[in-house]
């Protein structure tokens, strides 16, 4: 089996079964009355971490590999700085304070924090793609369209897939670090496996705390081993022997 | 056919290409030589519009390439460049297919012309079929990027510096390939190298090039006992012409009759279809001053001289 499959398995199994961990985490802070998080179940948790962060991404891949390809054109080279500067302040921007932006904007709940995330994701995205599509090799491209290929059969079947391992790579990192963003977002209403980590904490509850941790924390090294075999699976003619 | 007609190609202040009137006959190779930056490449990719002119016109068989959309153009092309250009995340069997596939071909049809050409360019397709590039020597790999560019069985195969990467034995060997395949297929090649040895072996016709114009046109032969300039004397070489020259003529030019067959007899007899220059060798190795000649059968057929050999043709 996969380490990702290890992984997947590992996360299912302590997403369903951390409900009925209770005599584990009552021995493990024995001053507690609450061991266990019940306010909502982890499945459902999990899913609206799972929703947020996927919202987040969806936009961030999209717009990033969009506009990184894009300003690799010939006619978007002029924009290259500028967008590149719109990703980087993206980034600059604590998600926490843009949570507090838009809140006012967009009220509580998913929202604002599907906002933050995909504002904070989408320079490693947009940079990965950029720095993927100009490793293209420049005699490939000049034997490519040697052989009549258009750039649109260029881009589809040359640049992309050889740049694929970067983006990913880009990707990856974006979503990853979505998942432990999201966290926060919790802070604003949304239901999110945070939502455990701040309620132990305006209680003084560890053990809520460590059950949101643990499952944010399977969640990302998951996701990160999918990615993993993801890139493996985008670069196994490199390997070929 | 090809023609070049009054062709310029400016970038910014920089002449590549100077008002260049060339024609390059249907069938023959024509090689383009010159030192890097002479604007050689440039009119290579001028005939499949890599390039467009920026004065002038270029035609294939009397229809204006301009006219002509530039995949529709350089799929009816072959192309090849230095190091093979191969694309590297498919196996050699899909490389060579490109342009087909880009036809339209079935794969069945596809499958087969790969087949075909492993066989041509004598790749071993049980091994190479499925190899990636990487997996390739170089000299491997530049016969899958001539493989690739003869697929869709074009009449004009475009080489831009092909063999420039290669070990001089690998060099020599695909040399060989490409004078064999243009006798099997009768394709017109146009040819870009610096390397005045490659441009006199393989060309019909060599065009020497400097600052994007053309300072001489004509046959190895009449470059190497004609050269237009002191330049193209450079070019050729001034040191070794004498023996670059009996390169281009065989024994049997030189012929005398048998005279002294006793003398001779002594060592071997030399083939009359052998260049002079390797029957200068062998006299010089041999330390004598005659041969016997022989036929493609092995009869005695006559002598020569070294005195046959410095007489200037």
């Amino acid at each position: 089996m996969t380490a990702f499959g290890a992984l997947l398995a590992l996360l299912l199994l302590t997403t369903f079964g951390l409900g009925h961990a209770a005599p584990f985490f009552a021995w493990l802070f024995p001053g507690l009355d609450q061991p266990i998080y019940r306010q909502d179940g982890f499945p459902a948790l999990l899913l609206g971490h799972l929703e947020i962060v996927a919202a987040a991404s969806a936009f961030a891949i999209l717009l990033g590999v969009f506009a990184g390809i894009a300003v690799t054109r010939p006619g978007g080279r002029e924009f290259r700085g500028l967008l590149e500067t719109v990703g980087a302040t993206g980034q600059a921007f604590p998600p926490v304070a843009v949570l507090a932006l838009a809140v006012p904007a967009m009220g509580f709940g998913a929202s604002p924090a599907i906002v933050a995330l995909a504002l904070y994701g989408l320079l490693p995205v947009l940079q990965n793609t950029i720095a993927g599509l100009e490793n293209t090799p420049a005699d490939i491209r000049v034997a490519a369209a040697g052989m009549g290929m258009s750039t649109t059969q260029i881009l589809l079947q040359i640049e992309l897939p050889l740049a694929a391992p970067v983006i990913l790579t880009g990707i990856r990192l974006s979503v990853v670090v979505g998942i432990g963003t999201a966290a926060i977002a919790s802070t604003v209403g949304a239901r999110t496996l945070g939502l455990p980590i701040i309620v132990g904490l305006n209680a003084s509850n560890v053990a809520y705390v460590l059950q949101g941790a643990l499952l944010v924390a399977l969640l990302a090294i998951t996701l990160d081993q999918g990615f993993e075999a993801l890139i493996r699976a985008t670069t196994r003619w490199r390997r070929a022997r | 056919m090809i023609a070049f007609d009054r062709v310029t190609r400016r970038y910014g202040d920089f002449t590549a290409v100077d008002d260049v009137s060339l024609t390059i006959e249907s069938g023959e190779i024509l090689v383009l030589i010159g030192a890097s930056g002479s604007g050689k490449s440039t009119l290579l990719q001028l005939i499949n519009r890599l390039q467009d002119p920026t004065e002038g016109t270029v035609q294939v068989d009397d229809e204006d390439v301009a006219g002509i959309a530039p995949e529709q153009l350089r799929r009816r092309m072959g192309y090849v460049i230095q190091g093979g250009g191969l694309f590297p995340h498919w196996t050699v069997a899909r490389n060579i297919g490109t342009v087909p596939r880009l036809l339209g071909w079935d794969r069945a049809r596809i499958a087969a012309r790969v087949l075909e050409l492993l066989d041509l360019l004598r790749l071993d397709a049980g091994r190479l079929h499925d190899a990636y590039p990487h997996m390739l020597s170089g000299g491997q790999q530049q016969r899958v990027g001539v493989a690739r560019a003869l697929a869709a069985n074009p009449s004009i195969l475009l080489m831009d510096e092909p063999f420039g990467a290669l070990d001089p034995v690998t060099r020599a060997e695909l040399q060989g390939e490409i004078r064999r395949i243009h006798a099997e297929t009768g394709c017109t090649v146009v040819f870009v190298t610096h390397d005045m040895d490659e441009a006199l072996s393989l060309a019909t016709r060599v065009a020497v090039i400097d600052r994007g114009r053309v300072i001489q046109l004509g046959t190895p032969l009449d470059l190497l006992t004609r050269p237009a300039s002191d330049q193209v004397a450079r070019f050729v070489g001034t040191a070794d012409r004498g023996l670059k020259l009996l390169g281009f003529q065989r024994v049997a030019d030189r012929l005398r009759p048998s005279d002294r067959p006793d003398d001779t007899a002594r060592h071997d007899p030399i083939s009359q279809d052998l260049p002079l220059s390797a029957a200068l060798s062998a006299m010089v190795m041999r330390g004598c001053d005659r041969l016997e000649v022989i036929d493609a059968q092995g009869t005695p057929i006559g002598t020569i001289h070294l005195a046959d050999l410095v007489r200037l043709a």
